[in-house]
């Protein structure tokens, strides 16, 4: 009864509805879509034209009177010393700096989801905080905790005999300081994560296991790890693609050097940059997009869903 | 029962070592900044002040221009937050709760910026502001922050979570769209606007490679850009003025981060993004 009579009266306004809901929906999308279409996608693609070009700073008032150089820059950089030695520098940021990470953070989320734990909340925030620090406030620290005179870390090495290093101005040390630096400032953002993945787990499957008489290890290695795994897989790719960019710690902490050794891609983009070289440095900009699809890609067929 | 015993001090034994690693540069900073130049770099180092002083900070704010780097970084990140609470929510309810052709091509599109690495948009954004005469603005500064793709995936998770019948329900009592928007979803978005918002804050004030290179001038630099440039490249470094600075740019996020921390915890944990 009640729908006999409204169906005449909902039926056309139900149409003109679904047509203004569309252009409703673009009038919320229009202030992000101008923004995003101005600073993010035109940038994008003016890089990938740009990289083709050999546009100077000195085109910077007339970046349309530049001349086409087909593939010369990503031919160029793949024959420039400084470009592959970079390549290599981040590779090894990479390779070691996202599993020390993952390790950090893994371990301080089990050690602060065991159960037994009180002040789990100031641990939580203590681990956290360097994430939240800006990386010039971490710089300053840490370039005089790892100075080698009044450096914290050489005097108390000192106390046990061992002559400390000049870590940063050693290019032995110097980019693996960077790597632990790197795992102690961004461990407790995965912390976090890993931490919300455990408490996911049930609990009746450790009662289970230790009933079968399994340890600690064996149930860390065969319960929480493959439960933990799109945990895993997400924070390597996240933290992959965060290295994968390195640059600002290198920045402030060793300018690059000593001898080129923190010399990362970024960093070495930057200075083509700052040399005025910036068809060159976006082809570098852009070589460095496939490296962190690929990295992601990589990363999804190795970790990602096996069992099934 | 022992054994337990055993396992749960070493446990508290490691965790607080691996406390004190990480929060201990942190309280050496704070202490060193009202240590004396000397004392500073005595050898071996110190925890405790022999004399405290407030001579650093002092340099800061009288000889030096930080309070306006201050002032310079909480404008730029007031402004940031402001426009991504803003624009992210209008997006992020578009694509959540509104039909519109051209919507999934667009989120698909917005999403895949996550994966861009910044030093690909970072040369031509340069070109563009500087010729579109934004070179050392606050305009400079802030226009390319204001879209930013994670903003968007929290909103737009978030929102799916909402059920379509509050706003059905709304749009039956003949509420218009911009009405439902603001006074509907809007308050329902609040825990969800307030991880963005510190996070987009945070991240503003720590922004340092784009207003290291867009502000050329003394009066737009941010704080992290002033203390970098004091920091590098000086031959002569006092520590106790640049571990000053540091505080200075710390210990703002400190209380940020602190009275809202369960707000970051939450939003890092449902989007996994800082």
């Amino acid at each position: 009864m009640t729908a006999l009579a409204e169906r005449p009266v909902t039926a056309a306004p139900e149409a003109i509805r679904k047509r203004r809901r569309k252009w409703t929906g673009w009038a919320f999308a229009a202030p992000f879509t101008v923004l995003f279409l101005v600073f993010a996608l035109l940038p994008v693609v003016a890089s990938l034209v740009m990289s083709v070009t050999d546009m100077r700073a000195t085109d910077l008032r007339t970046p349309l009177a530049v001349d086409f150089v087909g593939l010369d820059n990503y031919t160029r950089l793949f024959s420039d010393d400084l470009f592959l030695r970079s390549a290599v520098n981040t590779l090894v940021f990479v390779v070691i700096g996202v599993p020390l990470t993952i390790v950090a953070a893994l371990a301080a989320a089990n050690g602060l989801n065991s159960g037994l734990i009180r002040f789990r909340a100031v641990f939580r925030v203590g681990f956290y905080l360097p994430v939240v620090t800006s990386i010039v406030a971490i710089a300053v620290i840490w370039r005089f905790l790892l100075d080698p005179e009044a450096g914290l870390v050489d005097n108390l090495l000192g106390l046990v005999g061992i002559q400390g290093p000049n870590w940063l101005g050693d290019s032995s040390t110097s980019l693996g300081s960077i790597i632990v630096m790197a795992a102690w400032r961004n461990f407790g953002s995965l912390m976090v994560i890993f931490l919300a993945a455990l408490q996911g787990i049930p609990n009746d499957l450790y009662e289970a296991a230790r009933l079968d008489g399994a340890g600690r290890w064996q149930q860390f290695s065969r319960i929480t790890i493959p439960l933990m795994r799109p945990a895993l897989l997400f924070g390597a790719v996240i933290t992959g693609i965060g290295y994968l960019q390195l640059f600002e710690e290198p920045l402030v902490m060793t300018q690059g050097g000593p001898l080129s050794s923190t010399l990362s891609v970024s960093y070495h983009i930057y200075n083509q940059f700052g040399f005025g070289n910036y068809g060159y440095a976006a082809a570098a900009s852009y070589v460095l997009f496939v490296a962190i699809v690929a990295l992601s890609v990589l990363q999804f067929r190795l970790l990602g869903n096996r069992d099934d | 029962m022992t054994r337990d015993r055993v396992a749960k001090i070493s446990l508290y034994a490691i965790l607080c070592a691996g406390l004190l690693a990480v929060v201990g540069p942190f309280l050496w900073m704070l202490l060193s900044s009202f240590k004396p130049e000397a004392d500073i770099r005595s050898v071996p180092p110190t925890w405790w002040p022999s004399t405290w002083t407030l001579d650093h900070y002092r340099e800061l704010f009288d000889r030096l221009d930080f309070p306006q780097y201050f002032a310079n970084s909480a404008i730029v990140a007031v402004l940031v937050t402001a426009g991504n609470l803003l624009f992210c929510s209008l997006l992020g309810y578009a694509l959540a709760k509104l039909d519109f052709p051209g919507r999934r091509a667009l989120f698909l599109t917005v999403l895949g910026m996550l994966m861009v690495p910044g030093m690909v948009t970072f040369v031509p954004q340069f070109v563009l502001v500087s010729n579109m005469g934004l070179a050392n603005t606050y305009a400079g500064l802030v226009l390319p922050f204001l879209a930013g793709p994670f903003g968007v995936f929290l909103m737009r998770q978030f929102l799916l979570s909402i059920p379509d019948d509050l706003i059905e329900a709304a749009r039956v009592d003949g509420a218009g769209e911009w009405r439902i928007f603001w006074r509907v979803v809007l308050p329902l978005c609040k825990p969800a606007l307030a991880t963005l918002g510190i996070l987009t804050f945070l991240s503003s004030w720590n922004n340092f490679l784009w207003p290291l290179v867009v502000a050329t001038t003394d009066d737009k630099y941010t704080l992290p850009v002033a203390l970098a440039l004091y920091a590098i490249g000086q031959n002569r470094i006092y520590y106790g003025l640049l571990l000053a600075g540091a505080v200075v740019v710390v210990v703002p996020v400190l209380i940020v981060f602190l009275a809202l921390q369960r707000h970051f915890m939450r939003g890092i944990a449902t989007t996994g993004l800082k």
